[in-house]
């Protein structure tokens, strides 16, 4: 079973990288961009079958590790 | 005064940190980071500067699970001192003895140059033999120097006396280097033994390097 975590900035926690990110695509005339950010994407195999059990154990993974929740938030996708 | 400098694969200040102490007069001992205990005699633990574990994930982030920082929690929660500069500042947030996490600089560029930071609070091991407001002169160089806390947490910080330094300019103005809240350097912890800060100290041992104002930041542990 495949887990699909994604990482990025709290909300009202600057981001500078989507920032910069923003003006360049600003600068390269793509109007309407409201705003940009990035985050990472850490994709987790996993052995069991159990989606709720998979669910559970990434969910420590991100508490513990992938993410730290001072400044990020995460979502997790079971595939 | 015993002083133990952790080493974890990727830290490359071990050994400019050791010789700061040790030419301060003070024991040194490297510590690699499997080692499960400190050596009994420590009097203080230093977490140098470096790219441990190459800043994988996040800077600190995996360093914080190696054996010896079990050890340095449970010597920090029994009141040991811990001092962390730069990484050893980020690994300090990451395994939970300081407050706030330190995030990419907001102009996105490695920072490296000597810089003036002011001293906030000096009634604490650290800076005692520096005085209120006294502008000192240390090299900073970090990508994720960017000091965050949340508006309740920098309640707390201020109320307890926990922020330790801000960059400023040569008259004492805050400046944003990096972006820190409030320009933060350097925080510790509310029982004030465990300190971290960006600025690298050890680098500022002689006037002929740049600057001299990193010794009596080191000496204040001796007290």
């Amino acid at each position: 079973m495949k887990a699909i975590v994604n990482v990025y900035l709290k909300n009202g926690v600057l981001d500078p990288q989507g920032k910069a990110t923003h003006h360049a695509l600003e600068s390269m005339n793509f109007k309407g961009v409201n705003d940009v950010r990035i985050g990472k994407q850490i994709i987790v195999e996993l052995e069991t079958e159990d989606r709720d059990e998979a669910q559970k154990e990434v969910e420590e993974m991100c508490e513990v590790l992938l993410a730290n929740t001072v400044i990020e938030d995460y979502t997790i996708e079971i595939a | 005064m015993k002083v133990s400098v952790l080493r974890f694969p990727g830290t490359n200040c071990d050994f400019d940190t050791q010789y700061a102490f040790e030419k301060l007069g003070y024991d040194t001992e490297l510590i690699w980071h499997k080692e499960e205990r400190l050596p009994r005699d420590t009097d203080l633990v230093v977490i140098p500067g470096g790219f441990s574990y190459g800043d994988y994930l996040r800077s600190g982030s995996i360093a914080q699970f190696s054996p010896i920082m079990r050890a340095v929690v449970n010597y920090a929660n029994s009141g040991g001192k811990v001092l962390g500069i730069c990484n050893g500042f980020q690994i300090l947030t990451e395994v939970g003895l300081l407050p706030g996490a330190l995030k990419r600089n907001n102009n996105l560029h490695f920072i490296s140059k000597h810089q003036n930071i002011q001293v906030v609070n000096q009634d604490n091991a650290f800076l005692n033999r520096c005085d209120k407001s006294e502008i000192l002169n240390i090299p900073i160089a970090h990508a994720d120097g960017n000091y965050y806390i949340d508006d309740d947490g920098l309640k707390e910080l201020e109320s307890n006396d926990q922020v330790l330094l801000r960059y400023c300019d040569a008259n004492g103005n805050r400046i944003v280097v990096n972006g820190s809240v409030t320009s933060i350097a350097g925080v510790c912890n509310k029982e004030k033994n465990v300190f971290g800060l960006m600025p690298h100290p050890e680098r500022a041992l002689e006037d002929i390097l740049g600057s001299s104002d990193g010794i009596k930041m080191l000496q204040g542990f001796e007290q």
